[in-house]
């Protein structure tokens, strides 16, 4: 495989998830920018602060970042400083920064229309190969109870940023119970349709 | 058949109405201090099972035992009197006397149970200060938000000391915030207590305040995490 058919590989389906938080992240350091000037390290220790819960950025990442942006001329090098030590960059955003920031935080994300789900070849293929549908749907309403526990317990554990980023993923998680409840159902009405 | 160590156990439990079955062998445990949460379909038997291991209606067969104690020995007053003594009750809604203030109302258990006037209503106060609406004593059910009503009838299952809450929907006419904030509260003190809670809900997000849960499909109550 060449290079061009490698990149043609990367498919929004597959590296989605990835994609978005690689932008994300140059948009959230510049965001944190506009409160004023600051070092690699500040902008690493608030994001992990504000943002990183289970995935604490790595040093690499917020320095590549930054070159892109520098490269980009969303931001600009504030100052050097050394004390002693290696050089620590002092980043500023620019008023093109400032105008990206506000861009992206007026562009609505794209709401995720799910409609290729991994569960619903899984309940086809059960019943097209004579196993239990039913069984496959009753073990992953388990695992999903049994994260949605481990959320909770997460949810009353902490502070409100944790509280509403476990509630998002327990919106989701429900709305996939309920899906696998009505799909539950529906197993003799679905297994008929899919009849070879 | 009564698992090791359960508070609470029912085994092949059926009940009909009329042609209809509600139970069609049904097993249940709980263990002291555990929270289970019931869980299936509008007319899968989950109420009905409730309604069984509590001792309000009598299974057509299959055995209940609580404490080592079968329930089906026992005699009408004597189920009602393990009611008052060992469990509390918390349903959707209208469960509180409307006539009685918030505080009487906590207290009635332990007045049932012969406890004076004075001593109950300081209980009362006590589980009503966990449940955070000491401040509602004096008002009636009527005058108390659906929230705050739910968290008085919280500390009235909790104030006689049970061992064993029923929960049969207890945040269903509550908005989501209220309802978290019930079964977090509800959760908590039962933990706390030791005391067991069967939860019975249809909401995932309330079954996701439990230790356990059983799903209940036509009439069988299923056991996944201990199945698999």
């Amino acid at each position: 495989m060449g290079r061009g058919r490698l990149s043609d590989a990367y498919t929004s389906g597959v590296y989605t998830p990835c994609t978005v938080l690689l932008m994300s992240i140059g948009h959230t350091l510049l965001g944190l920018l506009e409160s004023g000037p600051r070092h690699g390290y500040d902008l690493k220790r608030t994001f992990d602060e504000k943002f990183g819960q289970d995935r604490p950025l790595h040093y690499g990442q917020v320095y590549s970042t930054m070159s892109r942006l520098l490269k980009n001329g969303l931001v600009e090098v504030d100052g050097v400083e050394s004390e002693g030590g290696p050089e620590r960059k002092r980043y500023a955003i620019t008023d093109a920064g400032i105008t990206d920031v506000s861009q992206w935080l007026a562009q609505p994300e794209k709401p995720e229309p799910y409609l290729q789900s991994t569960l619903y070849t899984k309940v086809v293929l059960a019943l097209l190969t004579d196993r239990s549908a039913a069984g496959l749907l009753d073990t992953q309403r388990s695992a999903h109870l049994r994260m949605m526990r481990i959320l909770t317990d997460r949810k009353r554990q902490g502070d409100l940023a944790d509280q509403l980023i476990c509630d998002h993923a327990l919106f989701h998680l429900e709305a996939d119970l309920r899906w696998l409840e009505l799909t539950a159902a529906r197993l003799d009405q679905l297994a008929k349709v899919v009849a070879p | 058949m009564i698992p090791e160590g359960s508070l609470l156990a029912a085994h092949d439990l059926r009940k009909t109405y009329g042609s209809t079955p509600a139970l069609d062998g049904a097993s249940f445990s709980v263990h002291p201090g555990e929270v289970v949460a019931v869980m299936g379909p509008s007319g899968s038997g989950k109420s009905t099972l409730l309604h069984c291991l509590a001792g309000i209606i009598t299974p057509d067969s299959g055995t209940i035992t609580y404490a080592g104690r079968e329930l089906s020995a026992m005699s009408d007053a004597e189920r009602s009197a393990l009611r008052r003594s060992d469990f509390g009750f918390v349903f959707q809604f209208g469960q509180l006397v409307p006539e009685l203030t918030c505080v009487e109302n906590v207290a009635l258990p332990l007045r049932l149970n012969g406890v004076k006037r004075k001593a109950a209503e300081r209980t009362a106060l006590e589980w009503m200060e966990r449940l955070e609406v000491d401040d509602l004593g004096p008002q009636r059910p009527g005058e108390v938000s659906g929230g705050q009503g739910q968290r008085v009838a919280v500390a009235r299952a909790l104030a006689a000391s049970p061992k064993v809450i029923f929960a049969d929907e207890p945040t269903g006419a509550l908005d989501s915030l209220n309802g978290e904030r019930v079964m977090e509260l509800l959760t908590e003190a039962a933990r706390s207590a030791n005391v067991a809670v069967v939860l019975v809900t249809h909401e995932a997000r309330v079954a996701a305040y439990s230790d356990r849960d059983v799903t209940v499909r036509d009439g069988r109550a299923r056991d996944l995490e201990h199945a698999v």
